[in-house]
């Protein structure tokens, strides 16, 4: 179990920790969202489980994990795919539409001033500098994300899991073919070996 | 798919494409990003898409945010709305029928397999995004320095995010990046 479940506050059996809370309303989801969202430097996905399992307790961690494994594995943004299903589970349509708004809408705001500060002043020499520095930083942070998700493959030895991850970086990184063909090839080739080797330890 | 068209239409197909193929996120769609606004579409140049994606991960919010200022970048506030929206809106719909499907479909043990297929292209993805922003970004010495101290400082420590940004860009004002 994650070490951030939710404190021991709630007596109640782990089957109804989730509806101890009533299921939040439309606006209480925009804003949940929103708050989460302009919280969240560098991603915002830690936050979205702070604020929905600790803060508001609208979900258990297992809950949570289980449905944030699923929006992992779609395709698309994973902090918006979850913001979707997880304000269409309490109120249906409406409320996906409304979690996705307050997730997106005001950061995408404050981006878009920022963009334009960028547009207009981008080229001043002490700006470019910063940038330069804020550029290094940002790539540091994405190889240390890489990292950690390749721990568990070194640990394992997972030596096939490794030469698709690979195969995946040359084809895209450095021959940089599209997308979408590395992923119409590679896809079924990821599936296959993956069944074959559950096939095999069991 | 006509480049004299409007731009916004391309910025729609664009994304609305790339969305459905964005597997592990914003971050592991880069390379393909920087593939069609640099490389295809000559929307900007090299250095303004690794200053985007700076931007991006500086501002609060999720790292799709980066399409909206791809978007701003080609067509003003219509462009921003219109890529964001290309960009989560397919996936997201997708996202709400799959889980509605699955809450049915619960015992089925492909959900697992298909996943743990995906995670090794996602870190292939992610990887391959650090390199193609590492390659569009100003390249030194004092840069790739700073590229590796900072991965270091992020994997050895639990430091917030945004305290390495920061040190990233105060280190390039006072000159030594």
């Amino acid at each position: 179990m994650p070490p951030d479940s939710p404190p021991a506050a709630v007596p109640a059996p782990r089957i109804s920790a989730a509806t101890s809370q009533p299921p939040p309303g439309v606006v209480a989801l925009f804003f949940a969202f929103a708050k989460m969202s302009l919280a969240g430097f560098g991603g915002a996905l830690a936050f979205a489980r702070r604020g929905i399992v600790d803060e508001h307790r609208w979900m258990t961690a297992d809950e949570f994990n289980e449905t944030y494994a699923l929006c992992h594995f779609l395709p698309g943004p994973n902090v918006v795919n979850l913001s979707v299903v997880f304000g269409a589970r309490f109120r249906g349509v409406i409320g996906g539409i409304a979690a996705f708004a307050g997730l997106i809408g005001p950061p995408m705001v404050i981006v878009t001033i920022v963009g334009a500060l960028y547009m207009r002043y981008g080229e001043i020499d002490a700006l470019r500098r910063i940038l330069t520095g804020v550029t290094c930083g940002a790539i540091g942070l994405l190889i240390a994300a890489v990292f950690r998700m390749m721990l568990p493959l070194l640990k394992r030895r997972d030596i096939a899991a490794l030469a698709i991850m690979v195969l995946v970086f040359v084809a895209i990184g450095l021959v940089r073919l599209p997308l979408q063909l590395v992923l119409v090839a590679m896809i079924p080739i990821s599936i296959a070996v993956t069944f074959m080797m559950r096939r095999g330890a069991t | 798919m006509n480049p004299n068209g409007n731009p916004v239409w391309s910025l729609v197909l664009t994304f609305g494409l790339m969305s459905l193929f964005a597997v592990g996120g914003a971050n592991a769609a880069i390379p393909e990003m920087h593939r069609i606004a640099v490389d295809v579409r000559h929307w900007m140049t090299d250095r303004e898409f690794a200053d985007i994606y700076a931007i991006s991960q500086l501002s609060p919010g999720p790292n799709v945010l980066i399409v909206t200022l791809i978007g701003y970048s080609v067509a003003g506030i219509t462009g921003a709305l219109a890529a964001t929206l290309a960009m989560c809106v397919p996936t997201a719909a997708f996202a709400y029928f799959v889980s509605r499907w699955l809450a049915r479909s619960r015992r089925s043990r492909w959900p697992a397999i298909i996943q743990a297929s995906l995670v090794p292209l996602s870190i292939g993805l992610m990887a391959a995004s650090a390199l193609v922003v590492a390659e569009a970004a100003d390249r030194t010495w004092a840069a790739l320095l700073a590229t590796i101290g900072a991965a270091i400082l992020a994997a050895a420590t639990r430091l917030n995010p945004l305290w390495i940004l920061l040190i990233g860009g105060c280190l390039g004002f006072a000159g030594v990046i």
